[in-house]
């Protein structure tokens, strides 16, 4: 064959060569539409067996493990599976810091996503907890490990233990230092856990400051729930008004309407019909007969960390 | 002196030829694309995730070529009986071996050199796309010039393999067998604490102190292994990086001795 005869030749066949195998791929998936993808499975689960297996590449193999344990985390919330046990998401989170165990993220993620209750999490703050605790030993000057053990354990309401790790955060060398200076918040989030602990105060400080994190999902995360805190007070600031309400004439405002015509809601955020709205823009539910006020469950913010989902 | 550096532009044209310098466009694509990819994939640590891949990108491209070039460069020689027309020449068994050691070193660094260039270019640019909050919550700088204490010390790791390879090709003829072996002394040199370590899980002192013995026999690779260090901005003593520069040296001046012993008392007829 001639040389120009085979470029030709060569030119024709390979692209279509490639939109058959392109091709192909379409129309099998089509044609079988009910394969489902393998379950996913952690091949190898002692960190001590992987340390070795990753001959020195430990970094690679832990930012592959960590890129697996998002995927994971991702694929279980938004599967239409009723199973949310998210069963992986400690151990892949496990491998990933014994592999490289200054991962900074992976603790954090692990910290905020284990102690998530279902359907977001697993809710297994014990986990969270003993994953940070390796991080504490791997870094003990980081004042973030402690600072996020506390946080697990105020999200479980146990505002003592959580008061405990703040000081403990406040006390490491990483919050002492220059241009850090992570104490000086640190020690009054602690004294205000401890003192009123379960207000929304010290929840909004937290928050706050992890609208400074580097990762977008914490700082997304955080901006939630700061709209959470906020929706929490403005409850509370409606329920109250719909008790005077009920002082005032026997019964509860019977919808927002009335309590707008007898004058109770200026200075609250309403929409064009009158109604008061949560920081979302969805309007808040009034129960007609007991004068509850809870959130509209259609509304992102939904549930509040006050309300079972359930 | 002379015919060293002849024989060592020769290999290197030979590599070049071989169209190993092409590793260096693969480095640049996968890092292109990984920096693009990875953005999508992970929560953050988007900068430390580049940094490792293309460290660990570096060595493993170099190992491939020490490995895959060091095993030929005397085997194939013998092979192609290209070996009688080299040593009919005014060049010593001595001088074929240093001089073709150094080729494929100097192929070596040329290689990471480019890399190491390519890598910071990338690394400058996800910097500049980085917000000020992700800039200031990572550990380093994006173009942290301390990566490159990593890039020397995978440099230093590459000649020892190369040594390695050149040495088994000396002393087999069988190329298989050569990468067979450099490959196993390699992964036998990542498991140094395990053989330091040996006499506490046996029960025999025996098998203990031949664990022992084999941890100071084998190169040790992990002692090279410094990019968890760099990536996280931890300190790495300066004593540590010359002690284990030098050890490279002298294990790499063994083995070429060694190469040039076995190699002279070789017999091609």
């Amino acid at each position: 064959m001639k040389k120009a005869t085979a470029i030709v030749l060569g030119a024709v066949a390979l692209p279509v060569l490639a939109a058959g195998v392109v091709a192909l791929q379409m129309v099998r998936e089509r044609a079988f539409p009910g394969r489902e993808p393998a379950q996913q499975v952690l091949y190898v689960s002692s960190p001590a067996v992987l340390t070795r297996l990753a001959l020195g590449f430990d970094d690679v193999v832990a930012d592959l493990y960590w890129i697996r344990a998002i995927q994971y985390y991702g694929s279980t919330r938004l599967s239409p599976s009723a199973d949310k046990s998210y069963a992986l998401l400690y151990p892949l989170l496990d491998l990933t810091t014994s592999l490289d165990p200054n991962f900074n993220i992976a603790y954090e993620f692990g910290s905020f996503f284990l102690s998530e209750k279902p359907p977001g999490g697993p809710g297994r703050s014990d986990l969270a907890i003993r994953l940070l605790e390796k991080g504490i030993t791997a870094r003990p000057d980081r004042f973030q490990y402690p600072y996020d053990v506390g946080f697990v354990h105020y999200r479980d309401g146990d505002y003592a233990a959580a008061a405990d790790w703040f000081e403990r955060a406040a006390a490491t060398s990483g919050a002492k230092k220059e241009g850090e200076r992570a104490d000086l918040w640190l020690k009054p989030l602690a004294a205000s856990t401890r003192a009123t602990g379960g207000d929304t105060r010290s929840a909004r400080l937290m928050y706050e400051q992890l609208l400074n994190a580097d990762a977008a999902w914490l700082r997304n995360d955080a901006q939630r729930r700061l709209k959470q805190l906020d929706a929490i007070d403005q409850i509370a600031e409606l329920q109250r008004r719909v008790g005077e309400y009920e002082r005032r004439f026997g019964d509860p405002p019977p919808s927002w309407r009335d309590l707008t015509q007898a004058d109770y809601l200026q200075g609250v955020q309403l929409d064009s019909e009158g109604r008061p709205v949560d920081p979302e823009g969805y309007v808040y539910v009034l129960n007609p007969w007991w004068g509850d006020v809870t959130i509209n469950p259609d509304s992102p913010l939904w549930p509040l960390p006050t309300e079972n989902p359930a | 002196m002379r015919a060293i550096g002849l024989v060592a532009l020769h290999v290197f044209r030979d590599s070049v030829r071989d169209k190993v310098l092409y590793s260096i466009v693969a480095f640049a694509v996968l890092l292109m694309a990984a920096s693009y990819l990875i953005g999508q994939l992970t929560a953050g640590e988007d900068l430390k995730i580049i940094k490792d891949l293309g460290l660990a990108a570096m060595s493993l491209m170099g190992l491939f070529i020490a490995v895959f070039i060091g095993i030929g460069l005397i085997a194939r020689e013998i092979d192609r009986r290209s070996i009688y027309a080299v040593l009919a020449k005014p060049v010593r068994r001595t001088e074929l071996i240093v001089g073709k050691y150094l080729g494929l070193v100097g192929t070596l660094f040329v290689n990471l050199a480019v890399m190491a260039v390519a890598y910071y270019v990338i690394l400058a640019y996800i910097g500049s796309t980085l917000s000020p909050a992700a800039l200031k919550a990572a550990p380093a700088p994006a173009a942290d010039p301390r990566l490159l204490l990593a890039v020397v010390m995978i440099g230093f790791e590459l000649a020892l393999v190369t040594a390695i390879a050149l040495f088994w090709s000396t002393f087999s003829s069988s190329a298989l067998l050569s990468a067979g072996l450099t490959v196993a002394m390699y992964v036998a040199g990542q498991f140094g604490a395990d053989l330091k370590n040996f006499e506490q899980v046996v029960e025999s002192p025996a098998a203990g102190m031949v664990g022992r013995g084999l941890y100071y026999l084998l190169p040790n690779f992990a002692a090279f292994d410094i990019k968890t260090e760099v990536v996280h901005a931890l300190p790495v003593q300066p004593g540590y990086l010359v002690l284990t520069a030098v050890y490279a040296l002298v294990y790499i001046a063994l083995l070429l001795v060694a190469s040039v012993v076995i190699f002279s008392r070789r017999d091609f007829k």
